[in-house]
């Protein structure tokens, strides 16, 4: 009896080594597209930056912690995923301030407009790279769509089994690794492909202009979050408007509302898009949907402006390792800039 | 909640912790409670349907038990004054009034099975024949169709002909008759029990007993390596061939009966072992529903080895009984006379059968297919029996020729078709066109483009159908070598070998099962019908 005791208690933790290693070979590795890296890099440099940016692709795609710092001297770093839900962006705010207390965090308010979970794939992204922690739960429950399973996210295997028959060489290259594709959180997009016309006018109609409960409870939950830690939430709409993903005035109106009642600092860019200097002909790798990197270096510096002379993040002071730190990642962003 | 939803491997292994700390004496309210449970997550308003069966089975029952004593008792006090032929004529009268209170237990719970599942079916019928007439018909009523009422209901109405019938006695306690009634695993596609094998398991007490326990589970690994690795996965090449049946006929009419045969034998038999591997882990054993029935040589034989517990209900509570009926004995007197006893003994079979394919048709579905599926098994299995004369003459004539391997596979893979045939009815789900696309499969068109890479555009890659295929051929050594001696009991003098395989069978099932996000997680075919 002892001896299959033994035997089946052997056989069990050889079974969990066999399954742990294929998870590790079957999760995604996002090796063509970086956007699901995002959330896990930020651990390895979770720490000393006075503002934190959260929020969806706006976010990681207009904002330049590097050129923060060069600029401004601003430690930043930017927590954004795609399409990252605003009970998203509470969670990992939640998070960040396990590691760190920011001076301000600034959340890009595009995605107030959804009230509900959308889709798996962007959820997993956002999600899956947290560390476990009470946050990551949060960000689990709150996300998932009717067909997904917790357990799933505690075992990814459960999830991503049926890649074992679609494997690719990066898979068993990063089988223990990841490759590091953003520069403290910001996924750098060099191509240019101008928007087309003029910008548009207009974007999607909508059935009801009201922002949804939810993602409103949630910026409140935030707005609270900051204010226990002693951190400014500063609002922001970044200055992309496509059709698509349109930035209505009636939503506008409820975000400057709900700044001004609670002494928020709202900031939307979109006709600011001249003072910035952006030029869509140039400044966009995707017709004007996303800003690229020249366009990115413009909203950056123009931001960083605001950040220093309205928010006292001016003439911050720094520690040797944090400034030395800081050249190294700067001296990577324009390699990779000018690569 | 599914078998295999997560949730219900977390019920389970809640349910198989409780049972085994349970008190002995209150084991079986443990299961009883479990078995609600499980019942509650399909829904609270089938509970009312459930509740009733068992009280409406617990009163007639006791009531043809209280009948039963007062016979036996007149019969005893009254033994020195009453003749044989007084007694024999008292005990008929008593019998018919016990039928009689059978025949409400019967017809209120059939009546329940009939109106929620073929009320739609006979409107459908009635509006067929109103249209002819120019008439508008009637809006077809969606009656809520509560989980596994066909499998408890006819297993419960076993019970209370086998208490008529003085088989088993009585359930006294209202409880225990209700966990017969509604234990879990066997409530989403049978197989159906008979309470003189089951009904003393469930409430016995069971000491935990590692071995087991131990085969208990691998009956459950093995069975969702059935249905998730096989019957699941294969199921995408079946729906997109179901999905436009025109689009796929010819060849592809075969393709489709050969991997919708593959799909079903490890869908319901997956959740078989399911099912007998969950009471058995509990140390109830639950009666084997199938017998290699790929490997029949014909489709009497078949269908002795398939379904076996609703092919021994069908024959014990429909075929007998209708064979000896007072019109069919009077037809066998009547035939006898004039054609002969063996020819008279046939017919009246023949009959029986007649009927008895119609119900187990009709009991399939509600629909004309499933009772043309029925008719059309009948009518092989009459063909088969009529011929029985010549097969014999051929035997006889070729004996060496008969008695071989080739001549053997020969017959099982003729039965194998000849069923898929028969059985393409109940995917296809309309007559005309199932007659349409079996003519078509004639033609063999489309058999170029299916070896040509049409065989990849069915929603499985060549991956997938190798997995599929790497399955079968598991099954097929398993049950191979199962069919010689139990395969977990030659591996349980081998444990490294046993928990090596086990634990291969569990990331197989992990690695390779079709399930999870991505997939439309199928119930079991039986499951989703009854």
């Amino acid at each position: 009896m002892k001896k299959r005791i033994i035997i089946t208690v052997c056989a069990i933790l050889a079974v969990a080594v066999i399954l742990g290693l294929l998870q590790a070979l079957v999760v995604p590795k996002y090796t063509s597209n970086a956007e699901g890296l995002l959330t896990g890099e930020y651990y390895a440099e979770a720490e000393g930056h006075d503002v934190i940016f959260v929020g969806d692709c706006e976010v990681y795609e207009s904002f330049i912690p590097a050129v923060l710092w060069e600029k401004y001297g601003i430690s930043s770093y930017v927590r954004g995923n795609a399409q990252q839900l605003t009970w998203q962006s509470y969670y990992i705010l939640e998070d960040t301030f396990r590691y760190e207390t920011p001076k301000a965090v600034v959340f890009n308010v595009l995605a107030l407009k959804y009230g509900e979970p959308q889709k798996e794939e962007y959820n997993r992204m956002t999600v899956d790279g947290m560390k476990w922690s009470p946050s990551k739960i949060g960000a689990i429950s709150s996300s998932m769509t009717e067909e997904e399973s917790f357990i799933d996210y505690v075992f990814p295997l459960l999830r991503f089994h049926s890649r074992i028959t679609a494997l690719e060489a990066d898979d068993f290259k990063y089988i223990f690794s990841s490759k590091k594709v953003t520069h403290s959180g910001y996924l750098m997009q060099k191509g240019i492909d101008p928007m087309v016309g003029d910008a548009p006018t207009d974007g999607r109609e909508e059935l009801d202009y009201t922002l949804p409960e939810t993602s409103m409870e949630y910026l409140e939950k935030m707005r609270e979050l900051c204010a226990e830690n002693g951190t400014e939430l500063i609002l922001v709409k970044s200055p992309t408007n496509s059709w698509a993903y349109w930035w209505h005035d009636e939503w506008d109106e409820q975000v400057r509302e709900y700044a001004e009642e609670k002494g928020l600092a709202y900031y939307n860019f979109i006709p600011e898009t001249e003072a910035i200097g952006i030029d869509y002909s140039t400044d966009t790798y995707d017709k004007g949907v996303h800003l690229n990197v020249y366009g990115a270096e413009k909203m950056t510096d123009y931001f960083g402006r605001i950040l220093a002379e309205n928010h006292g993040l001016a003439e911050l002071s720094h520690s040797e390792e944090t400034t030395s730190a800081w050249q190294e990642r700067l001296d990577a962003y324009y390699k990779d800039r000018n690569s | 909640m599914q078998f295999t939803s997560y949730s219900f491997i977390a019920f389970l292994a809640i349910l198989f912790a409780a049972y085994f700390l349970s008190p002995k004496r209150w084991q079986w309210v443990t299961l009883l409670v479990g078995s609600y449970v499980f019942y509650a997550f399909a829904g609270l308003d089938c509970l009312v349907f459930i509740l009733f069966t068992t009280l409406s089975s617990y009163v007639i029952s006791r009531l043809m038990e209280s009948a039963l004593k007062r016979e036996n008792d007149y019969v005893a006090a009254n033994r020195d004054a009453m003749s044989k032929e007084e007694r024999k004529a008292y005990r008929a009268r008593a019998k018919k009034k016990r039928f009689h209170i059978l025949l409400w237990g019967l017809v209120l719970n059939f009546g329940i099975l009939a109106v929620l599942k073929y009320t739609g079916f006979a409107v459908y019928n009635i509006n067929s024949v109103v249209s002819l007439f120019g008439g508008k018909g009637f809006s077809i009523p969606s009656l809520l169709l509560p989980m596994g009422i066909s499998f408890y209901t006819f297993q419960t109405m076993g019970y209370l002909i086998d208490v008529y019938r003085a088989k088993v006695t009585p359930e006294r306690n209202i409880a225990k008759l209700a966990l017969f009634v509604s234990f879990f695993p066997q409530l989403v596609q049978g197989p159906i029990s008979r309470f003189g094998d089951l009904g003393a398991q469930l409430t016995a007490p069971h000491k935990f007993n590692g071995k087991t326990f131990t085969f208990g589970l691998q009956r459950i690994l093995w069975g969702y390596f059935k249905k998730l690795v096989i019957a699941d996965r294969v199921l995408t090449a079946m729906t997109t061939m179901l999905d436009d049946p025109a689009g796929y006929d010819g060849a592809y009419v075969l393709l489709l009966i050969i991997v919708y045969s593959i799909q079903i034998y490890a869908d319901f038999t997956g959740g078989i072992d399911i099912t007998i591997g969950i009471a058995e882990a509990m140390g109830i054993k639950l009666t084997e529903n199938f017998d290699h029935p790929f490997s029949s040589k014909s489709t009497k034989e078949y269908w002795r080895r398939w379904h076996i517990t609703m092919g021994s209900w069908f024959r014990d509570y429909i075929f007998m009984p209708i064979s000896v009926t007072r019109p069919m004995m009077k037809l066998n007197k009547a035939m006898a006379g004039k054609f002969g006893r063996v020819a008279a003994s046939k017919t009246v079979a023949y009959i029986a059968s007649g009927v008895t394919w119609f119900v187990t048709g009709l009991w399939h579905g509600a629909a004309w297919n499933f009772i043309v599926w029925g008719m059309l098994n009948c009518l092989v299995i009459i063909v088969s029996e009529a011929l029985e004369p010549a097969y014999k003459k051929f035997h006889d004539r070729f004996p060496k020729l008969t008695a071989s391997a080739v001549y053997g596979k020969f017959m099982s893979v003729r039965t194998f078709l000849l069923m898929g045939v028969i059985r393409s009815l109940d995917c296809y789900g309309d007559v005309g066109l199932t007659f349409r696309l079996w003519g078509s499969m004639l033609t063999f068109k489309g058999f170029g483009a299916i070896v040509t890479g049409g065989i990849f555009d069915l929603g499985l890659t060549a991956a997938d159908w190798l997995i599929v295929l790497c399955g079968i051929a598991v099954v097929y050594f398993v049950s191979r070598a199962s069919a010689r001696a139990s395969v977990r009991e030659r591996l349980y003098d081998r444990p490294i070998m046993s928990a090596a395989l086990c634990g291969l069978m569990f990331i197989a099932i992990i690695m390779l099962g079709a399930y999870g996000f991505g997939y439309d997680a199928s119930g079991f075919i039986y499951g989703d019908r009854f």
